[in-house]
């Protein structure tokens, strides 16, 4: 399996995410936001988490607009996989792969630490590898993670089993506490928290590793 | 011409700083204040010289950067001069 970890200018994510797909056994590569192409043979698309772009305009606007950004929503539209974590996340709202907006933060402060969440599906090759109603614990570090969307797409998301995660305390205001979404097909999760922050017990959680190897896992024949 | 945009949340969508300075300016004592909504104001110089056109390009940047409009809407003024 082979996955593309994007660097945009502001991006401080980068090397962990590709750190942990290597781990699952997955083969990276880095893309600078400059190309225009993807690499041949990808398969997951990562989008880090990191202040793109310096935040200008709105957290990962301009990022949607880069010129990798039309080549990765080819990839997502084509079938591919793409994981956006915290700021990837905010790339992937502004691209409109994943429905809503994530808001300031309610408590207008930017919130740094581990959080408990729960895994709201296990339906997905991103959360396959956890077991039915887990709670896990991954960092959160942001200050515009407040997922807001109009009281039908929520509905829609829950409906269809398209949240991915929630937030056992919700520590930044969104609505139904919603943490992380899954695109209609499946294969495009944004989340707020970062698994690649929690792959090791002295990270103070391995929570996150399930992820990673659950999705280079999903790629296996057979 | 000169065009000005004023991007701003929809009515309905929370505005936590909004409300943040309403609280500011409630302890400034600045009563009666009943909601603040905050937005951003972003000034185009454009080449394009007809009115018309100036703002349907305007309108065709807002859409596809300059606001986000699952939470904001916009408004075009042309400025003269």
């Amino acid at each position: 399996m082979k996955a593309a970890v994007i660097t945009f200018p502001g991006s401080n994510c980068d090397r962990d995410l590709a750190v942990a797909f290597e781990q699952a056994g997955a083969e990276v590569v880095r893309v600078w936001h400059k190309n225009t192409a993807l690499p041949d043979g990808v398969d997951v698309v990562g989008l880090p988490g990191g202040f793109s772009y310096g935040d200008h305009l709105r957290c990962g606007a301009i990022a949607a607009h880069s010129p990798i950004g039309t080549a990765i929503a080819a990839h997502a539209r084509t079938g591919g996989y793409v994981l956006g974590v915290c700021n990837g996340f905010q790339v992937l709202l502004e691209m409109g792969l994943l429905p809503g907006a994530l808001l300031r933060n309610a408590g207008l402060k930017f919130v740094c630490k581990p959080v408990a969440l729960n895994v709201a599906t296990t339906d997905s090759a991103f959360t396959g590898g956890y077991g039915q109603g887990a709670q896990i614990t991954v960092p959160v570090a942001h200050h515009d993670g407040n997922f807001t969307a109009d009281a039908d797409t929520v509905a829609r998301l829950q409906g269809d089993g398209r949240v991915a995660f929630t937030y056992a305390q919700n520590p930044n205001g969104s609505d139904g506490d919603i943490a992380g979404i899954l695109s209609e097909n499946r294969r495009v999760l944004g989340m707020m928290p970062h698994p690649e922050r929690a792959l090791d017990a002295a990270q103070g959680s391995a929570d996150g590793r399930a992820l990673f190897a659950g999705l280079v896992g999903a790629f296996v024949p057979g | 011409m000169k065009m000005r945009v004023i991007v701003t949340l929809k009515p309905g969508v929370l505005d936590p700083q909004g409300e943040a300075v309403r609280h500011a300016l409630g302890s400034l004592g600045f009563d009666g204040v009943n909601k603040v909504r905050q937005g951003k104001m972003i000034e185009l110089d454009l080449a394009e010289n007809d009115p018309a056109r100036a703002e349907e390009q305007a309108r065709a940047m807002c859409e596809k950067l300059l606001a986000n409009t699952v939470i904001e809407s916009y408004a075009l003024e042309p400025l003269e001069g």
